[in-house]
């Protein structure tokens, strides 16, 4: 069998080409990717934009050495072109003719009930209307709604000089809206985003109703807000988006690359308790219909079910092809690229803490003054320190047990290994929620998820004394 | 070049009926080169080219855009793309503020064009350059001990805007960067440091200064320590600086005024910083690695004064976000690849040199944090809002010196405050990549929130 995109014979050809310079390991990565989207603003339809783009990525690795190069002709000829400056880093020659032969084609397709293809223009620009509505209706004092939706569908074959060769078709639907409430106070925004790598079914009527009241509720709460507290304080995070907590705190560095070159704090770290027994952090690209969800990764390995820490203790890191044949061990299947034009690196797909014994009620009553965070923006971390921040879009003050004053956004600040000791309460609640993690300039859809859990003390980066 | 602007003009010709033809055409080459432990660690080295298409269809009750856009040039990809932007021009809402840009007469600054000289050094001189900016790391002090990447990179790029109202414009742009982070260690604790040199062709590039750059930084946070939280004066270095200025210049905006979404709407003629704030957005300056001739409607770029002595003068606009503000474009239509359509946006901001140097800023201060990288910009700054925190990274300011380093902490303000704080701008502006030029910049009324 082979796949639709690209002749198997022009893959092993290419291949060929890529080693005759003396390669140790050759890979030919064949993407077309299809988005479409819509934007409503003010009320306004926008502009719809449809996209594709369709070439190849071609790598080359000779010892420690990687060559990479791109093309986006497809001809056997352009790709040749590309297998040559790839292999162009690989001077010491002398590698003649190699045959390079492919096993089967390990295929994947996406479980997408309404594709892209399937989604008449006029619907995407109802469901738009619908949710301009709906968040208007949640108050007089919303002044502006931003609604977006983007469908991408994302084919591509891998293939290696070790006989990998793979083929995986990633749809995924993705909805935001964005509220603008004005007030005495000025403006306060709201956003709540549905996503999945799954098709348009995701947006239901309710789903994207709930979306946009509670993005229109969140920016008229916040009209209340009062400055955030300055300084410690114990905070307690909502089910859902507190996932990017574990994302920045510690999963950028358990990321192999930083393993590697010692530049993460958590290298020579594993069998040692570096968390609360309460945390056990799994990283699973294999979760169906999820953000971060693969059928294989871009290196042609299957996802799989990673526990990087078990009760507290670190059992494992998350690796590429590149980071795991240094080590002699296997890929765990969190090889990703932005596109055809990136090399990949190693990345986390959808990372979650497991559920605990606790129920966010009991949580929240057992906090007598601290802050709760029902929604995350994104963060940002050193792996090297391990210093890491996260924004806070939705918070409040907890008094006596009970959720009472919205606060404005703000960041907190942390340090992982410090955090991780920290966590001392989970919840029952598991959820997940999407993001877009940025990395060494390239942008991958990722999951994080959690629930409700509760760190005994964060720095709150507020201005209120 | 010229090809890009007759393949863009060509496609106009096979304008339907009454409809308006936009095509945006680019190309770019780029290379980077990565050295790890004195080898190469990754050359990657990339060509590609695509074409942006956007259909107006006009009607009594206002105008409607589709547009696509495809990541090759080849004629079957192109003609794909230009129906479907054809198709989707149907579905959007018809606007009577919806147009393109006409041309409006302004000539482009002839300063402003960067000529693509990459090809003066090999790719093995470029490898060199990378190799030795990492050996320039490791062997600058003792306590380096490791650097995460050193590379080498360089850009270039030429596009073509042409359409139906009769704009037909091409620009090119280049450019060289070598940037390295370096890890020092005490034996107990782990700093790191960035440095970057950057060029408009690579002889320009410095491979000593950036190495420095990076171990300067990270040798001195070592021992860093998590201070008290406290109202103090921040004093932000050239690059810090010049992130905040992006910041303010998102909501300089013309688009996020129309749109409802800036701090600064309805203040024009208002006070809104201190009287020594006075900032432009200048295309035109060739100093600026930003300048460029035309803006991403094919307009030519120009001088804009935002804000002048602390006054809101005025904010940049595309063509539609002008119409909808009852003014014309200031050519500041910026325009994120072929998948971008044009939006108004700020891309040489300026703050105007004070009189005074980096160290007689820290001597006037006194007391205060000296802020040299900022964490968590796109999570912890609103625009909107102007609600501000972020963590940082610096160094105590005491008598009017540098003193401890200071890590974990995050300041905070709103941006409104801040402008309005601001004590001393400095004399050392750096040019820097990105849309902001920086210098050494103060303000009071900071919250530091630490231990």
């Amino acid at each position: 069998m082979s796949s639709d995109l690209i002749e198997r014979s022009v893959i092993e050809g290419t291949l060929a080409v890529a080693m005759a310079r003396g390669g140790d390991f050759a890979e030919v990565f064949v993407e077309d990717r299809r988005t479409s989207s819509a934007m409503l603003d003010q009320g306004r339809v926008e502009e719809l934009s449809s996209g594709r783009d369709r070439g190849a990525g071609i790598r080359v690795v000779v010892g420690d050495t990687t060559g990479f190069a791109h093309t986006a002709d497809l001809s056997e000829a352009g790709l040749r072109v590309a297998a040559e400056a790839a292999s162009a880093v690989a001077r010491r020659g002398g590698g003649g003719v190699r045959e390079i032969a492919l096993g089967s084609l390990s295929s994947h397709r996406s479980v997408a009930q309404i594709r892209p293809d399937d989604v008449e223009r006029a619907t995407m620009v109802d469901t738009m209307l619908r949710a301009d509505d709906s968040a208007r209706s949640a108050g007089s004092s919303i002044s502006q709604v931003n609604v977006g939706i983007g469908m991408s569908t994302r084919r591509f074959v891998v293939a290696n000089s070790e006989g990998v060769y793979g083929a995986d078709e990633q749809i995924r639907t993705r909805f935001n809206v964005q509220c603008v409430a004005s007030g005495d106070t000025g403006m306060q925004t709201g956003y709540r985003p549905i996503a999945g790598t799954r098709g348009f079914e995701i947006l239901s009527d309710d789903a994207v109703n709930d979306a946009a009241r509670g993005a229109a509720q969140q920016a008229i709460t916040k009209l209340q807000a009062r400055p955030a507290p300055s300084g410690d304080l114990p905070v307690v995070l909502a089910g859902g988006s507190g996932g990017i907590l574990f994302h920045e705190a510690c999963g950028h560095g358990l990321e192999a690359d930083a393993i590697v070159k010692q530049s993460s704090v958590y290298a020579g770290q594993v069998g040692h308790m570096v968390a609360s027994p309460l945390v056990t952090l799994v990283d699973d690209g294999s979760v169906v219909g999820e953000w971060g969800h693969l059928g294989i990764d871009d290196e042609g390995h299957a996802t799989q079910r990673n526990v990087l820490i078990e009760n507290g203790v670190l059992t494992d890191y998350m690796w590429d092809y590149l980071r795991a044949r240094g080590q002699g061990r296997a890929s765990s299947g969190n090889g990703r690229r932005q596109t055809y034009q990136h090399l990949p690196m190693v990345r986390m797909t959808n990372t979650f803490l497991l559920e605990g014994p606790d129920t966010a009620e009991d949580i929240i009553a057992q906090t007598p003054y601290g802050v709760y965070v029902a929604q995350l923006g994104g963060g940002q971390v050193n792996t090297t320190t391990g210093d890491f921040v996260f924004g806070m879009t939705a918070a409040f003050l907890i008094e006596d047990g009970k959720i009472t004053s919205p606060l404005r956004d703000c960041n907190l600040i942390g340090n992982g290994p410090q955090i991780l000791k920290r966590v001392d309460a989970v919840a029952n609640d598991f959820s997940m929620t999407p993001g877009t993690c940025g990395k060494d300039g390239q942008q991958v859809p990722v999951g994080t998820g959690q629930a409700t859990m509760r760190l005994s003390s964060v720095t709150i980066g507020g201005t209120a004394a | 070049m010229s090809e890009l602007l007759d393949l863009a003009t060509s496609l106009l010709e096979r304008k339907e009926g009454s409809e308006e033809i936009e095509v945006f055409v680019s190309q770019g080459v780029d290379l980077e080169i990565r050295s790890y432990q004195g080898e190469v660690e990754s050359l990657s080295n990339a060509a590609s080219a695509g074409i942006g298409i956007r259909i107006l269809l006009d009607s009594p009750h206002g105008a409607r855009i589709g547009s696509a856009w495809t990541g090759s040039l080849d004629p079957d990809a192109v003609s794909e793309a230009l129906a479907q932007a054809r198709s989707n021009a149907h579905f959007a809402s018809a606007d009577e503020f919806v147009t393109f840009a006409r041309p409006d007469g302004v000539m482009p600054s002839a300063v402003a064009e960067h000529a693509n000289n990459n090809d003066e050094l090999t790719v093995d001189q470029k490898v060199a350059l990378a190799i030795d900016l990492e050996r320039a790391v490791r062997g600058a002090d003792p306590r380096i001990r490791q650097v995460d990447s050193a590379t080498y990179s360089d850009y270039s790029s030429a596009a073509a805007i042409a359409s139906t109202f009769g704009i037909a414009a091409q620009y090119q742009r280049a450019g060289a960067y070598l940037s390295v982070e370096a890890i020092a260690t005490d034996g107990s604790d782990d700093q790191t440091g960035w440095g970057l040199s950057v060029g408009r062709s690579p002889r320009e590039l410095n491979s000593e200064e950036a190495a420095r750059d990076a171990v300067r930084r990270a040798t001195r946070m070592l021992g860093a320590v998590k201070p008290s939280s406290m109202k103090t004066v921040a004093v932000f270095d050239p690059r810090t600086a010049a992130s905040l200025l992006s910041i303010i210049g998102s909501a300089l905006s013309g688009e996020a005024v129309v749109r409802g979404r800036s701090f600064f709407a309805e203040r024009i003629g208002e006070v809104v910083a201190h009287s020594s704030v006075s900032v432009v957005d200048d295309p035109t300056d060739a100093r600026h690695y930003n300048a460029t001739r035309f803006d991403g409607e094919g307009l030519a770029c120009r001088r804009n004064e935002l804000i002048v002595d602390g006054v809101l003068h005025g904010f940049v606009y595309d063509t539609v976000s002008a119409r909808r503000a009852g003014t014309t474009s200031t050519g500041s239509a910026v325009r994120g690849g072929i998948a971008g359509s044009p939006s108004a946006g700020c891309r040489a901001l300026q703050l105007v040199p004070g009189q005074m140097n980096h160290e007689e800023i820290l001597a006037a201060v006194g007391e205060g944090v000296f802020i040299e990288s900022l964490q968590g910009i796109h999570s912890g700054v609103n625009p909107i809002s102007g609600d501000f925190s972020v963590g940082v990274t610096g160094l105590m300011i005491r008598n009017g010196q540098l003193a401890e380093p200071i890590r974990e902490v995050t300041i905070a303000s709103t941006l409104q405050r801040m402008l309005l704080d601001v004590m001393f701008i400095g004399n050392d502006v750096e040019w820097l990549p990105g849309s902001a030029a920086g210098q050494t910049l103060a303000m009071s009324g900071i919250s530091l929130s630490g231990a």
